[in-house]
């Protein structure tokens, strides 16, 4: 029994108010599952099963062994950003200033962090798609800014429309937020599809924050940067990196290309929270810049063999399946069991030990769905799908 | 799209037609006719498996043998390669650039077995100026495949 008069009492718990409206992830239990079996084959990762090329590797290697150990400026070393702007306008023809409109981050998750933080004022809005990667909105609210989803559909290949971003745009509207490729869904949106949102970005003077961490994963069609199309580089915010492409997860490095004055603002922020990404990555990072093409073509057409086998596996077993152009994953639809992904997922994992992830972690219209990362062996993915045929064979409606 | 197929059989021999015909987007029946096209015409020569021995305590000796060789009128250095090369104990014979002519891979049970092919098969074939012989002591890599401590893949089971 608390002694203590009422009045004294702490008024708030000792979390900020902030922190504790981000919905806690709502698959926690699924997690901790997983965690207690053994000989799970998982399709529930989300980054390559290649290890970094060993010439990358070799690279941070040798900076150590050299004694690059010291802070670099918060802006990234002077040759990474030179290489990062040579490297934008040899693929996309766009000139950024490796003085001014280049930072060097810790990953597209701390870029995105920064990118809110730097342009969203209390109670703005940002637009994003649902479903969207896990932290987009929780990024926003922590800027202290409104996440407005729109619903994206099977129908229209999960692809943003214009039209429904357009419905969604107020007076408070700051930005829209959008992943190309998009994860969890695959679903890369074609230039014809950009130029609208484009439009409306101009009309209604509104930044346009880009994560193509994806974008050197693409299967068969051709990736638009949003930032090429016109007038749109100076209202762009372009969050990549090399994650992804270079398998170089655990590296922890991207960058962020936009305005001198967006990137100005979130060097702030980046000057004060991360002082600058550990120098011995940003040596590595140059590496995968200047000679990492041909790992990165042997990665991808290794993925698009798998992307073929695991999407037309799950169509053949009655999970349909879209065809996804980008990124490392497939999003079935598992509605033909009549469970819900989360229960899918879970029964999946009990019965036949195949790990999943729910399309409902990356927002209500994942419902129905379910995350399959196919950056994992070819064996491994046909014996999923067998397990998984007998998990549908036995639950189907 | 040969290429595309040889590509994926060269990685993994053991890569169904049917799986094939999804990586490569071309019909089942093109594909298989494909590949037997290619074996008849001897672009693909063989399947075969990649295997330490010594996992299984087979002992091995793999000899690397330099062969230095005077060449023969027209005929050049094919002849003497030729009449190398169809000894069985020769497993590998390349024409090279440099110090020496041919470089010819032995492999035989014991050092003993391989010293008795080189000096009395090998080493009185006529026109062959001289040989040398490097035992191999440990094999590291193997057609692209690391044969020991070869590296796991350390992810987390799930990461969004």
């Amino acid at each position: 029994m608390s002694t203590r008069p009422r009045s004294q009492r702490r008024k708030y718990g000792l979390t900020s108010k902030r922190v504790e409206q981000l919905s806690p992830s709502g698959i926690r239990r699924f997690f901790d599952l997983l965690a207690s079996m053994e000989e799970v084959i998982s399709l529930g990762v989300g980054e390559p099963d290649f290890v970094t090329p060993w010439h990358i590797r070799e690279a941070a290697i040798y900076s150590l062994e050299k004694g690059y150990t010291m802070y670099t400026s918060n802006l990234g070393m002077p040759e990474l950003r030179q290489e990062l702007s040579r490297y934008l306008r040899d693929n996309y023809e766009l000139g950024y200033n490796p003085d001014s409109e280049l930072l060097i981050t810790v990953g597209v998750s701390e870029g995105l962090d920064l990118a809110m933080r730097a342009i969203v004022n209390t109670g703005d809005e940002v637009i994003m798609p649902d479903p969207c990667y896990v932290s987009y909105s929780p990024c926003v609210i922590l800027a202290g800014g409104t996440p407005i989803m729109v619903p994206t559909s099977e129908e229209n290949n999960f692809e943003i429309s214009a039209a429904d971003i357009e419905a969604r745009v107020t007076s408070k509207t700051k930005a829209i937020l959008i992943g190309n490729p998009a994860n969890p869904t695959g679903a890369v949106i074609p230039k014809d599809k950009l130029l609208p949102i484009a439009d409306i970005a101009r009309r209604h003077k509104l930044l346009v924050i880009c994560d193509e961490i994806y974008a050197k994963l693409i299967y068969g069609v051709e990736h638009t940067c949003l930032a090429t199309l016109p007038e749109m580089k100076e209202s762009t915010i372009l969050l990549s990196g090399f994650s992804k492409a270079y398998a170089m997860t655990g590296w922890r490095i991207g960058y962020a290309a936009a305005s001198a004055e967006v990137i100005a603002s979130m060097t702030k922020i980046h000057q004060y929270t991360m002082m600058c990404a550990p120098i011995m990555v940003q040596v590595a990072a140059i590496e995968a810049l200047k000679s990492g093409d041909a790992s990165v073509a042997e990665m991808v057409e290794e993925y698009n063999q798998r992307r073929l086998i695991i999407v037309q596996g799950l169509n053949n077993i009655g999970l349909s399946c879209f065809e996804p152009r980008g990124a490392f994953y497939a999003f079935p639809s598992i509605k033909s069991t009549g469970m819900t992904s989360e229960e899918f997922a879970e029964n999946l994992l009990i019965e036949e030990k195949v790990a999943v992830v729910p399309g409902t972690a990356f927002g209500q219209c994942g419902e129905g769905y379910v995350r399959c990362c196919y950056a994992t062996s070819l064996a491994d993915i046909e014996e999923a799908l067998s397990r998984m045929k007998r998990f549908v064979d036995r639950h189907k409606k | 799209m040969i290429k595309d197929i040889l590509k994926i059989l060269e990685n993994d021999a053991r890569t169904t037609t049917k799986q094939i015909s999804t990586m490569t987007g071309t019909p089942s029946t093109e594909v298989a006719k494909l590949i037997k096209q290619a074996e008849k015409d001897r672009t693909i020569l063989k399947y075969k498996t990649i295997v330490n021995w010594e996992k299984v305590g087979e002992e091995q000796v793999l000899a690397l043998i330099e062969v230095k060789i005077t060449p023969e009128r027209d005929v050049g250095f094919d002849s003497i390669a030729e009449r190398i090369y169809r000894f069985p104990q020769a497993r590998s014979v390349y024409l090279l650039s440099g110090t020496y002519d041919l470089a010819v891979l032995v492999i035989g049970k014991t050092m003993h077995e391989v010293a008795d092919f080189v000096s009395q098969k090998l080493a009185p074939l006529e026109g062959l100026q001289g040989t040398v012989t490097h035992f191999m002591l440990k094999r590291y890599k193997e057609d692209g495949e690391i044969l020991e401590g070869k590296e796991e893949v350390k992810r987390q089971p799930v990461i969004l």
